[in-house]
Formats: C-alpha cells, sequence, structure tokens
C-alpha cells in the first residue's frame, strides 16, 4: 500500500486514517487506513470480532472513533465542525439486521430520508421511492409492512431506502448473515447489479463468490488492523500473509469453494 | 417545636398504627393469594361455567373501585349476616374486602403466567403417566409460581398502599391515627408527611426484600430477567 | 323500585358528571407532565434522569389517600391555602399519574429496538428528528395497552376523592344510602353501592373499547400490542 499524504485529494472518494476504537478494554480498530476510488467495490473479509463493522460504523459516525480521520471526498468526515447529518445522508448504511422502520411501510421507509432529510415534497418522494423499489425488484410490496415481507425483501428494501438518498457511497455491514440461504441470492443480485452500475461500495462480508467476481479489491482484517489488499485474482491465489491463507483455507472449508 | 422534633414526638403512636397497616397488608395478601389461585386455575382449566363465573367475579372486582367494594363489605352486607347471626368487625371487613380484590389481580397475574408456559410442559407431564391434576400440581404451578414473583411483587406493594382504604372504616391504622394526630395538633401537612414517609420507606424495603427473593427463586432459562421498580 | 330509579338518576346527574371531569382532567394532566418526564428520562442528561427517577418512586411510593389528604388538609391547616377539594383531588392524583404515566411511556420508548434510532442516524437524521417521526410513533403505539390499565386505575382512584368532600359517584351514593338506608325491609345500603358500581363498570367497559377501538385504528403488523395485566 502506498502512503498518502492526509491534506493532498487525488480523487479518492473515501480515504480512512490511522483509525482507532476501543470499547472498554477491548481495543477493536488498532490503527486502519485504507481508501477507495469512485465506483470501485471493494469487499473486507476476516474472522469474526476483528473490528470490520466497526470499521464501517466508524466511517460514518454511528460509532465516534476515538483516533483517527475519514474523509468524504474532500471534506473531513472526523471534523468536529462538519454536520454529520448532511455527510451521514450522502452515505448508504445497510446493516446486517435490515433495521426498516416498524411502523412504516416498505414505500414509507424509502420515502422518509428523501422527505425528512431532503426537504422532498410528499409526491416527488413517493415518485423516487417507487423507482427505488423498481430497482429492487420490489413494487409490488409497496403497501407491505416489514413483518410481512421475508428477510431477503426487508434487506432489500433497506438498500432502496439507502439508493434513495443517491449515496456516494454504500456501506454494507454483513447484508447476508441474518438470512436464511435461499434468500441470500436474491440480495447479493440486487448488490452485483448496484457494482455494475458504478456504485462505490464498501462491504464487509462472508460471501467469498461474490468477493471474488465483483470486487475490484478484497481487503483483509485480523486483531483491529488490515494485515493485506489486493486484487481478487492475486489475493484468492497468492495470497501474501500466512495469517490470509490460513483464513482462507477455513473458509474453504465451511463454505466450499 | 421543629420539623423532626414534632415528627419524632409523633413517631410512636404512627409506628403502632403502622403494625395494624402490616396485618390489613398480609391478611388481604394472603386472603387475596388462596382466592385468587383457584380463580386462576378455574379461568385455566376448569369447565364452561367455572369459566364464565371466575372471568365474572375477575371482571367485577377489576372494573370498580376498591373502596366502593369495602363499602359494601363494610356497610352493605353486615344487615344480611347479623340476620344469619354473623358480626363482622372493622379489621375483618377490611382484610376480606381489600383481600376479595387483590384475589381478581393475582388471579390474572397466575392465569398469564400458567399460560405463558409452553404447552408442551404438560405434554410431557401427560408423557410420563402424571394425571391433570397431579401435571398441575407439579410441573405447572412450580414453574407459574417463580414467573409469577415480579408482579406478585408489584401486588403486595400495591395492597400496602391501598391498606390506607380502611381508613373509610375507621380502622386504626397509619393513615386514620395520621388524621387523628393532624385533628389533635394542627400541624397536618407536616403530620402527612410523616405518614407518606412511612409508606415510602415500607415499599422500599418490601420491594428489596422481594427482589432478593426473585433472585434467589430464579431457575436458568425460565422467565427473563425484569427490571425491578 | 322507584327509590332505585331516583337514585339511579341523581347518580347519574349528581355524581357522574363530576368523576367523568376528574377522570379526563387527571389523565390530562398526567400525560402533560408524564411524558415530558419520560422523554428527560430516556435522553436528558444524568442529573435530570435521578431527578426524575426520584419523583417516580416518590408518587408512586405515597398512598393516593395520603397524597390527597396531603394537597387538601395539609396545605389548608398548616398553610391556610384553602383549595377547592375538587383542585386537590386534581393536583394530588395528577400528579401521581403522570408518575406512572412516565413510567408507560419511558418503557414504551426503551422498547423500541435501538438500531431503529441507528438506522435513522444512517439516513442523516438528526437526533430530533428521528426521536420525532422514528421512534415517539413507534412507542406512542405501544403504550396504549398499559396506558388503557392506567385509565381504569385513575377512574376507580377519583372515588378516593370522596374523602375530602368531592361529589363524587362514591361519595353521592353513600349520601344516598345514608338518608335512605332501609324502606320497607329492603337494604338500600347494598342496592345503591350495587348501582354505584355498575356505574363504575360501565364507565370502565366504555373507556376500554374506546382505547382498544383507537389500538385497532392504529395497528400495523409487527407489533405485537398484547396488553399487560397491570394495576
Amino acid at each position: 500500500m502506498n502512503e498518502q499524504h492526509p491534506s493532498r485529494s487525488d480523487g479518492a472518494i473515501l480515504r480512512v486514517e490511522g483509525l482507532h476504537k476501543s470499547y472498554g478494554d477491548n481495543h477493536v480498530l488498532r490503527g486502519v487506513s485504507m481508501q477507495m476510488r469512485r465506483g470501485e467495490t471493494v469487499v473486507v473479509i476476516g474472522p469474526s470480532g476483528t473490528g470490520k463493522s466497526t470499521l464501517l460504523r466508524c466511517i460514518n459516525q454511528l460509532s465516534v472513533p476515538d483516533r483517527g480521520r475519514v474523509w468524504l471526498g474532500d471534506r473531513e468526515i472526523t471534523c468536529k465542525k462538519q454536520n454529520i447529518n448532511c455527510l451521514r445522508a450522502e452515505i448508504g448504511f445497510v446493516f446486517q439486521n435490515f433495521n426498516l422502520f416498524t411502523h412504516l411501510t416498505a414505500l414509507a421507509n424509502v420515502r422518509i430520508g428523501p422527505m425528512k432529510v431532503k426537504g422532498l415534497k410528499k409526491a416527488a418522494a413517493t415518485e423516487l421511492a417507487m423507482d427505488e423499489l423498481a430497482r429492487v425488484g420490489l413494487s409490488d410490496k409497496a403497501d407491505a409492512y416489514p413483518a410481512e415481507l421475508s428477510g431477503g425483501q426487508q434487506q432489500r428494501v433497506s438498500i432502496a431506502r439507502a439508493l434513495a438518498m443517491s449515496p456516494q457511497l454504500m456501506l454494507f455491514d454483513e447484508p447476508t448473515s441474518a438470512l436464511d440461504p435461499e434468500l441470500i441470492g436474491e440480495v447479493l443480485d440486487v448488490m452485483v447489479s448496484l457494482a455494475k452500475e458504478g456504485m462505490t461500495m464498501l462491504v464487509v462480508s462472508h460471501e467469498m463468490g461474490f468477493a471474488r467476481s465483483v470486487s475490484d479489491s478484497i481487503i483483509f482484517m485480523e486483531g483491529g488492523v488490515i494485515l493485506e489488499q489486493g486484487p481478487p485474482e492475486e489475493f484468492f491465489t497468492a495470497p501474501k500473509e500466512e495469517r490470509t491463507r490460513v483464513f482462507l483455507s477455513k473458509i474453504t472449508e465451511l463454505y466450499g469453494e | 417545636m421543629g420539623f423532626f422534633a414534632f415528627a419524632w414526638s409523633i413517631l410512636p403512636d404512627l409506628l403502632h398504627a403502622t403494625r395494624m397497616t402490616l396485618w390489613i397488608t398480609s391478611g388481604s395478601i394472603v386472603l387475596g393469594f388462596l382466592v385468587g389461585i383457584f380463580l386462576a386455575l378455574g379461568r385455566v382449566y376448569g369447565p364452561r361455567p367455572i369459566r364464565w363465573l371466575t372471568g365474572g367475579y375477575i371482571q367485577f372486582f377489576r372494573g370498580t373501585p376498591l373502596l366502593v367494594q369495602l363499602l359494601v363489605v363494610y356497610y352493605g352486607l353486615p344487615p344480611y349476616l347479623a340476620s344469619l347471626g354473623i358480626q363482622i368487625s372493622p379489621l375483618a371487613a377490611a382484610i376480606i374486602g381489600l383481600g376479595l380484590n387483590s384475589a381478581a389481580y393475582q388471579a390474572e397475574y397466575f392465569r398469564g403466567a400458567v399460560q405463558s408456559i409452553q404447552s408442551g410442559q404438560m405434554m410431557a407431564a401427560r408423557s410420563v403417566g402424571l394425571s391433570r391434576v397431579r401435571a398441575i400440581r407439579y410441573v405447572i404451578l412450580p414453574q407459574a409460581l417463580r414467573l409469577v414473583i415480579p408482579s406478585w411483587s408489584n401486588e403486595l406493594i400495591y395492597s400496602i398502599k391501598y391498606s390506607s382504604l380502611a381508613y373509610f372504616v375507621s380502622l386504626t391504622e397509619l393513615t386514620f391515627v395520621g388524621k387523628k394526630i393532624a385533628l389533635h395538633t394542627a400541624r397536618t401537612f407536616e403530620t402527612y408527611v410523616v405518614v407518606a414517609a412511612i409508606y415510602l420507606v415500607i415499599v422500599l424495603i418490601v420491594s428489596r426484600l422481594l427482589w432478593m427473593l426473585e433472585q434467589r427463586a430464579r431457575i436458568p432459562g425460565l422467565g427473563v430477567p425484569t427490571e425491578h421498580r | 323500585m322507584s327509590t332505585i330509579w331516583q337514585s339511579l338518576e341523581l347518580l347519574v346527574t349528581k355524581g357522574l358528571p363530576t368523576t367523568v371531569l376528574l377522570t379526563l382532567g387527571l389523565l390530562g394532566a398526567g400525560l402533560a407532565l408524564g411524558f415530558p418526564i419520560a422523554f428527560l428520562q430516556v435522553y436528558g442528561y444524568r442529573p435530570f434522569r435521578w431527578l426524575c427517577r426520584g419523583y417516580e418512586q416518590l408518587f408512586r411510593g405515597i398512598p393516593a389517600l395520603v397524597l390527597i389528604l396531603i394537597f387538601h388538609s395539609g396545605l389548608a391547616r398548616s398553610f391556610g391555602i384553602l383549595l377547592p377539594a375538587f383542585t386537590s383531588a386534581l393536583i394530588a392524583l395528577g400528579l401521581r399519574s403522570s408518575a406512572y404515566q412516565s413510567q408507560i411511556f419511558r418503557g414504551a420508548i426503551q422498547s423500541v429496538p435501538q438500531g431503529q434510532m441507528m438506522a435513522a442516524r444512517a439516513l442523516g437524521m438528526s437526533k430530533l428528528q428521528a426521536i420525532r417521526s422514528i421512534i415517539l410513533p413507534q412507542a406512542l403505539r405501544l403504550s396504549i395497552p398499559p396506558w388503557t390499565n392506567e385509565f381504569s386505575s385513575v377512574l376507580k382512584d377519583t372515588s378516593l376523592a370522596s374523602a375530602i368532600g368531592v361529589l363524587e359517584l362514591t361519595k353521592q351514593g353513600t349520601l344516598i344510602f345514608t338518608r335512605i338506608q332501609f324502606v320497607k325491609g329492603v337494604n338500600y345500603i347494598l342496592v345503591i353501592l350495587i348501582l354505584v358500581a355498575l356505574v363504575y363498570l360501565v364507565l370502565t367497559y366504555m373507556g376500554n373499547a374506546g382505547l382498544a377501538l383507537l389500538e385497532r385504528r392504529l395497528r400495523i403488523p409487527g407489533f405485537e400490542m398484547k396488553g399487560k395485566v397491570e394495576r
């Protein structure tokens, strides 16, 4: 990895530098640095409990990092003077357990961001929301409440909810981990087509097939640091680190090829 | 006389009256427990007429003020009881009135607990050859009684506070004696503040004791930890 | 028979209105005070939380009757603040209901899963916006069943106002039966008390039915709104 000077912005849409985060005695992130260019899909893999989700949450400040800085384009997210709500509106976040608003229909879930945060009129927001629902293939479920949807459908609505804010960057926090195996495919399909459309995506996932075929780059994290990063072909065929090799062989054992 | 000196001077009389408060409370809670458990079992396992009757009892006692029920027991019934040769003392009236009321609530708590026990428990008990009654006795009730502790604790706290209604039948419990002292000394506000403080202390102590009981009766996996207030 | 009808008429015209008015006043006062207290307890600064917690403990721990006596006889004889009996009852029982209602709303707010707030913030909503459009609509729905219980206990507790002479249903009932007691061998004490009880039953039923209707109209799949037995 080549070192970047903090002040120089060379077209990176996301830059993370020296991120540290502890919960009590548990030092989860121990100095994470990375960057992404516009349109890239980066997949973060690694054993559980190594700070992958924490990294995502620190990027949009759902968890406030103890140290380190994060930039979206040339605006610093970690800067106290920045209006964090405006920046968050430009970063889509997809949660492991969906977190759809329980009291709102699928349509209203997608519509509420543009209305409350961007101040869109209801009619315009509805039109936008219907487009996004169509994009994830759920136009016919617009009036259903979350409890009436399958896990896969809920996750697709939550992707539509994030998309409706026209984000510059999408963060996916293990989007398929809470799903029954037969429902994973429909969510991955949506993510694949998003990647193809040129959305910038940072994905924490155990889906090696997705990582291999869709990502531009793979990050391997362990113990709160990035151990290795590289394009998928290189990463899967000739990992540089011994730890990466061990992890990959375990994963292959568990999930097959 | 300052407030604390005054409070100190009336404390002996009030503490004496507190004993009566505790008698009413324990009498009514025990009566309520005994009646309540049968009401609950009748409501869950009884034949239809029993279910209706117990349901009606519970609805009536939960839908009308305790004070009205107390007045019925103290003023409404004695003429009939007298014709049967039964005399009813204010203490008995208070315990019966409060106890029958408490029974309706305790029955609802028990019913909730019994119904929250999975039907698999009953099936498993029957499958090892226990009769229905013995299955209730040895499998359902021991679980239900543990589950009911938190809401039962609330009921006990409630009974302590509502024993003050015995005031209306001139029983010399805490609130009534407070009123007497207030009339004598003309320091009404201070007297009632001391009375309120005594209730508060009792409520806090009893809550604490019940919380400890709940901890000791806990069985891993049975029920969820409840926040205690 | 006509004695019964006359008594019932007296109860309904001179007793029922006060009971209804007092109940509505108490629920309103308790709501107006209890809601902000719950809010401060969940989202406020730490000292606030302790203060609210203490307030709740205090007014829930003192018997309603004692509170009524404090706010009527206590204020009148010790401080010369002579409030009308109705006002005293409204203040005493209103403070009490606010403590119970704040507990209801606090529980409801806290039972909305944390992920809801996180998802709202992730969309770019401010904390206040998230509370207003995501947390509160859910919390208010969740609080209808326990609030129905609170309505029922407030209604029943209005009978305690008879201790300081508020002419509500129970007081009116006792006034009637001390006057007539026995006529031609009929025990009117019991008859009138049962009439009083029936009027309360009808009120409880009407209130519960109204609130159940509200609950049904606001029902959303995924919200388990099962009423817990409380008092």
